[in-house]
């Protein structure tokens, strides 16, 4: 539409046409091939056309944006120019802001300002068997680190790519925003996620949580991390069928992010510092959300100490899970009852008040405890009644088995889980009368404390 | 070619590590890397016709510019193509 003016204006000053794509345009002028974007780009092109007046030295002095017959007369001083044009047409979105073009732009102009070292791979490399011959894959393929999808990720939070979230053991290594999007690149995880992750990083970086020390252990443990708050909902986590298992995004990849972050940059690796005896599939990365719209109770963050409705992320030290299964109790007692017959077994029957559990009531178990009136605290002190073990039946010795407490503490009541150790939260699918526990590892602060963090921005 | 962000702490060469020295060249596929000094080639032809005594097969390779590493495209074609190089250092 605006082709004839722009010869018009030439003949009055000086004028330099960039074309975006088609560059038999404008015929009235000949224009200059800007098909790789980069004047747009360096001049902030939002929308074309856009007109804009540089003094002697090539600085910009004023830009006018779409086209508005007044404007262009006022910027050009013409009051004859384009008298024959509507008064007014918006302008296109110039190329260099298109979504699909965008981040590869910003990552070939923007001298990126990313500190990570970079890795080239052949031309006739297969860039994913490239990064399984580099030592950084779990086993599952990994999605390629390039920059542009590093800047993606990193818009998903506020915090600079240079900041030092945590120190990771086994190396002790300082890791930045920055080198945890990357890792979290590599995992398949969405920016949105990005804040989880970071949240996750430093949970399991802290002295009471002790990620060196399970990941050094033989026995078959990982982080697990539970979110709370809206957050879940708004970056589209799963608390329903199948919460643990496949399918969903965001429960597979965030905390395989973190597990990535150990191995990459911890240094943590399986035959390395890393010597669990069997391990389990939940060390490839396993978090969810808890149901909070289903349940009156209060969820695991708040009895933890959160406000509600804040984002959070609890960083608990557990095995996968194990099913707890009743399909005949119709009352809160009978169902307690059965619940702590399986609690008492994790592990085995014979270790007591070492290891903490995550017990996760499924919604018709649920329904049980809210149909009778029951609230969480009146649930958990049923429940921790009837945890308690008469320790002459789990002697060494006893029942035919060597394994257990020394005789010395024969006649005595101990509690199952220390106090403090029992975590209860709530998800699944609406149909089943199963529940699950995960177990964990040395509890307190010989071992792992769980880590309840709010999860910001 | 793709290019990458470095996943790990950065503390190790971000290069493949170095395969085992073969305890014989006999039998097996030996690249010869001239690096585009002068005379080079006349260096590797030596070294090619020994080789080929020993039984080995020799293919040959050419850097563009000996001012510069070889090319990544030229290094994996070489670790896909050979089971041992020999680089001419040669001036």
């Amino acid at each position: 539409m605006v082709d004839p003016i722009l010869g018009d204006i030439a003949k009055g000053e000086p004028l330099t046409v960039y074309t975006q794509d088609d560059l038999t345009f404008p015929e009235s002028i000949a224009g200059l091939d800007d098909l790789d974007l980069s004047m747009s780009w360096h001049h902030n092109i939002e929308t074309v056309p856009t007109l804009i007046r540089v003094d002697a030295n090539g600085a910009e002095e004023d830009r006018i944006i779409g086209w508005s017959r007044d404007q262009w007369q006022a910027f050009t001083g013409d009051i004859e120019l384009g008298i024959t044009l509507p008064e007014f047409r918006p302008g296109c979105g110039s190329l260099s802001v298109d979504p699909s073009r965008s981040d590869e732009l910003n990552a070939r102009m923007g001298g990126s300002g990313l500190a990570t070292r970079r890795v080239d791979f052949a031309e006739l490399e297969d860039e994913f068997e490239a990064m399984y011959d580099r030592g950084w894959s779990d086993g599952l393929p990994l999605v390629p680190p390039t920059e542009a999808r590093v800047l993606r990720m990193l818009e998903g939070t506020t915090r600079t790519p240079g900041e030092v979230v945590a120190n990771v053991p086994p190396d002790l290594v300082d890791i930045t925003v920055e080198k945890i999007a990357v890792n979290a690149v590599m995992a398949g995880c969405k920016p949105e996620y990005l804040p989880v992750v970071i949240t996750a990083v430093e949970a399991i970086c802290t002295d009471e949580f002790n990620i060196h020390g399970l990941l050094a252990t033989t026995m078959s443990v990982g982080p697990v991390f539970v979110i709370n708050g809206p957050i879940r909902r708004e970056i589209g986590m799963n608390s329903g069928i199948n919460v643990f298992g496949q399918g969903n995004r965001a429960n597979l990849t965030i905390g395989r992010a973190v597990q990535l972050v150990v191995r990459n940059v911890g240094g943590g690796r399986p035959g390395g510092v890393d010597r669990a005896a069997q391990g389990s599939p939940a060390k490839i990365g396993l978090a969810f959300p808890e149901d909070e719209e289903g349940t009156p109770w209060i969820s695991l963050a708040e009895e933890r100490g959160m406000d509600p409705g804040v984002n959070s992320l609890t960083a608990l030290c557990l095995e996968g899970p194990r099913l707890i299964v009743d399909q005949l109790s119709r009352t809160p007692e009978s169902l307690t009852n059965l619940i702590a017959d399986a609690l008492l077994t994790t592990h085995s029957s014979r270790m007591v008040a070492g290891i903490d559990a995550l017990l996760v009531l499924s919604p018709e178990h649920m329904a049980r405890y809210v149909d009778a009136g029951w609230d969480r605290a009146r649930f958990r002190a049923e429940l921790e009644e009837r945890l308690m073990i008469d320790t002459d039946d789990i002697i060494r010795g006893t029942g035919g088995i060597d394994e257990g407490l020394p005789a010395a503490f024969a006649g005595k009541q101990v509690p199952k889980f220390r106090p403090g150790g029992l975590h209860i939260a709530h998800a699944g699918g609406p149909a089943g009368l199963f529940s699950s526990v995960f177990a964990g590892w040395v509890s307190g602060p010989t071992g792992s404390v769980p880590v309840t963090k709010e999860i910001t921005p | 070619m793709t290019t990458v962000l470095d996943p790990t702490n950065e503390s190790t060469p971000s290069v493949l590590e170095r395969c085992m020295r073969p305890e014989s060249l006999a039998g097996l596929t030996v690249g010869l890397l001239d690096i585009s000094k002068p005379r080079g080639n006349v260096f590797l032809d030596r070294v090619e016709e020994r080789l080929n005594a020993l039984g080995s097969t020799v293919r040959r390779y050419k850097k563009p510019t000996f001012t510069k590493p070889a090319p990544v495209d030229m290094r994996h074609q070489i670790a896909t193509e050979c089971d041992a190089v020999i680089e001419a250092l040669a001036d």
